[in-house]
């Protein structure tokens, strides 16, 4: 039962990350990575860990998703492209394959995956919440400042730069 | 006898899961109980168009469709079938796949979220350790169809629509968790069915406990109906589909049954944000007053909800539509530091216990929020010169 | 071969479909996805061995995909503004033709 909702799951993601990363239209491109982002929450959600997945649907779907669209927008990216390779796509194909060639057989030669599953593990919110505050606060308070940051960098580097005629 | 009745579904629920073999009892359980939300939602929304018609008509001092049936209370079947016989109309030069998925991505999420709202005693479909998050992760997935609605009709005006709705729903949506996040702190879990049972009892003077009836609590629910309405563009936040402006904003371009998907899609986000700031902050499915306590709890829920819906109706009649950078503004700069000091006073509230300083604690909560929304308040409209209104008629 | 093995092969995959994209597309908005796709294949791979582990009380897995996931939507935020202000500047979004500093 349990493998058959792993396959869709795993059949649904790699479709869609295929299909967003050949598409011609970049917006179907965009709305592909949301359908790859769903499938990838519905994984965590498979595994136990529902915190994480719902805080995939809100982040990913719910917000960097937008700002592609809106990227996409702002830059035309509507309008048909002319071809769909860069320059440098022969040699991008190699390594990809080799990549993935040496990540398999990495899988398959070690000795992880030939263990018994060990049973459900039962995290509360609780738990997660008193990690962040206890062992975890110093990532949690440098992870605030870098997202000031970075919100206040994005709104500098794209604002219309006045005066500049 | 009353508990019967309040437990009456979940009796009916068991009845008809136990005439079913061992292996699928789970299934047909979930089964009955998703068909009940279904069937009990979408006659609320057909009861509430005909209300909204009516209700908004008679403060226009006009009636309300009142052609069909007795007072017109079957203008909804007149709705539906008109809507389903109209033709669909596709423009030739829209993105067809996109242009069919997208009500469906509307209306998939608003009927998702109902998983977590506690109905009634036992009554909650899924009891998720991180309910209130799943609540606000599908309703973030809403934003993402607006904006297939919009673009696949290649019209320029439904393009502007569908980004003007996008940019209201991600600013507002800041202030609406921010004003649960409150709520969260206190009750120390995200699981709707705790946050209910923290309301239960009743004080000393026969107020029951609910969040509404602290400082922060009252300030925090007006936060969340603010941004609530916002967020499912009702009036007067409705710019993005305004009807006078633009005329139907991102779905100008769709006709017939999928009209009415939007249509649905967008009440049933009104019903699920109302059952969610009852859960927060009304208590739940909580009575009022103690000798109130024998009436079943869906039916308080479902009361609570309606005095919801009919505020809606009445702020929809009443207030002009607000400017897009009016709108902007007010969430930005309002409502978001609002929503930061309402965290504040309440964890300000939660220290200072009852036992020690039991007025004290009143005094600080509502100096704590009265004076900065005051001087907010003030500080934005120092720039806007308010002159009496002068009339230049033609002489 | 245990469910582990499954979870790690996806992982595998998205990280492999993810780089070709990011290594072989014209357009520096499909690059930035591909580069979103490999992230998001590194949290899975944290989240299966999470699962899969002797200790999963620690909660280590679960905290990396935390502050992974605001990390990723800061990058991504910042990255896109670049691509407009590029845009702004060379009216174009390919990488091939934003290469004037090129010998």
């Amino acid at each position: 039962m349990m493998n058959i909702v792993f396959a869709i799951i795993a059949a649904v993601t790699i479709a869609a990350a295929v299909a967003a990363m050949s598409l011609r239209n970049l917006v179907h491109c965009a709305l592909a990575l949301t359908v790859a982002f769903a499938g990838l929450a519905a994984a965590y959600l498979q595994l136990g860990a529902e915190f994480v997945g719902f805080t995939q649907l809100l982040v990913y779907v719910g917000a960097v998703a937008i700002l592609v669209v809106f990227a996409i927008l702002l830059t035309r990216g509507s309008e048909p492209q002319q071809s769909l390779v860069s320059s440098g796509w022969l040699a991008g194909g190699l390594v990809t394959i080799a990549v993935l060639g040496v990540l398999v057989y990495a899988i398959a030669k070690s000795s992880v995956v030939h263990r018994a599953a060990p049973a459900q593990p039962d995290v509360t919110v609780l738990q997660i919440g008193e990690a962040l505050m206890n062992k975890f606060v110093l990532p949690l308070e440098v992870v605030g400042l870098l997202l000031t940051a970075a919100l206040i960098g994005a709104v500098i580097i794209a604002m219309k730069e006045e005066g500049r005629k | 006898m009353p508990d019967d009745l309040d437990q009456i579904f979940v009796t009916l629920n068991h009845l008809i899961r136990d005439l079913f073999p061992e292996p699928w009892q789970k299934v047909v359980s979930a089964v009955i109980s998703i068909a009940g939300i279904i069937g009990v939602f979408a006659s609320l929304f057909a009861v509430t168009t005909v209300f909204e018609r009516k209700g908004l008509g008679r403060i226009q001092n006009r009636y309300g469709p009142n052609r069909v049936g007795p007072c017109g209370f079957l203008q909804p079947a007149a709705d539906g079938i008109k809507a389903l016989i109209k033709e669909d109309l596709v423009p030739r030069a829209a993105d067809k796949v996109i242009h069919f998925l997208a009500p469906l991505m509307v209306v998939i999420p608003a009927f998702l979220v109902y998983a977590v709202l506690p109905i009634g005693r036992n009554m909650v479909l899924t009891d998720f350790d991180a309910g209130v998050l799943f609540f606000f992760a599908i309703g973030a997935a809403t934003e993402l169809s607006v904006f297939m609605a919009g673009w696949s009709s290649r019209n320029k005006y439904s393009l502007l629509g569908a980004m003007r709705a996008i940019a209201q729903m991600i600013s507002y949506e800041i202030p609406l968790i921010l004003s649960t996040v409150t709520v969260i702190m206190i009750v120390g879990s995200l699981s709707t069915t705790k946050i209910v049972d923290a309301q239960a009892g009743f004080h000393s003077i026969g107020l029951p406990n609910w969040f509404v009836f602290t400082p922060w609590g009252f300030a925090g629910f007006v936060l969340f109906m603010i941004a609530a309405t916002a967020e499912t563009n009702r009036s007067p936040f409705d710019l993005p589909e305004g009807e006078s402006e633009i005329i139907a904003g991102y779905y100008i371009e769709y006709s017939g049954f999928k009209f009415a998907l939007f249509f649905l899609g967008e009440y049933m986000g009104l019903f699920a944000i109302s059952g969610l700031g009852i859960t927060l902050f009304l208590g739940g499915w909580h009575a009022p007053l103690a000798i109130l306590e024998f009436v079943p709890s869906w039916m308080w829920f479902f009361a609570k909800l309606l005095v919801l819906i009919f505020g809606f109706i009445w702020i929809r009649g009443t207030l002009p539509r607000l400017r897009m950078d009016q709108l902007m503004n007010f969430a930005w700069k309002f409502m978001l530091p609002m929503a930061l000091i309402n965290i504040i006073s309440a964890a300000v509230w939660h220290f200072m216990l009852p036992e020690r300083a039991p007025w004290e604690r009143w005094l600080v909560g509502i100096a704590l929020l009265v004076g900065p929304y005051l001087l907010l308040g003030r500080g934005l409209m120092e720039g806007k010169k308010l002159e009496k209104r002068t009339y230049r008629f033609a002489e | 071969m245990n469910p582990l093995a499954g979870y790690l092969i996806l992982s595998a995959f998205l990280f492999a479909i993810g780089l070709a994209g990011a290594l072989m597309r014209r357009n520096a908005i499909i690059v930035l996805i591909g580069i979103e796709l490999m992230l998001n294949a590194a949290n899975l791979n944290f989240i299966a061995f999470w699962r899969f582990s002797d200790h999963p009380e620690t909660l280590t897995g679960i905290m990396f995909v935390i502050f992974s996931i605001g990390v990723a939507a800061a990058e991504a935020a910042v990255g896109l503004a670049l691509i407009i202000a590029i845009y702004r500047h060379y009216k174009t979004a390919n990488v091939d033709d934003v290469n004037s500093l090129k010998g």
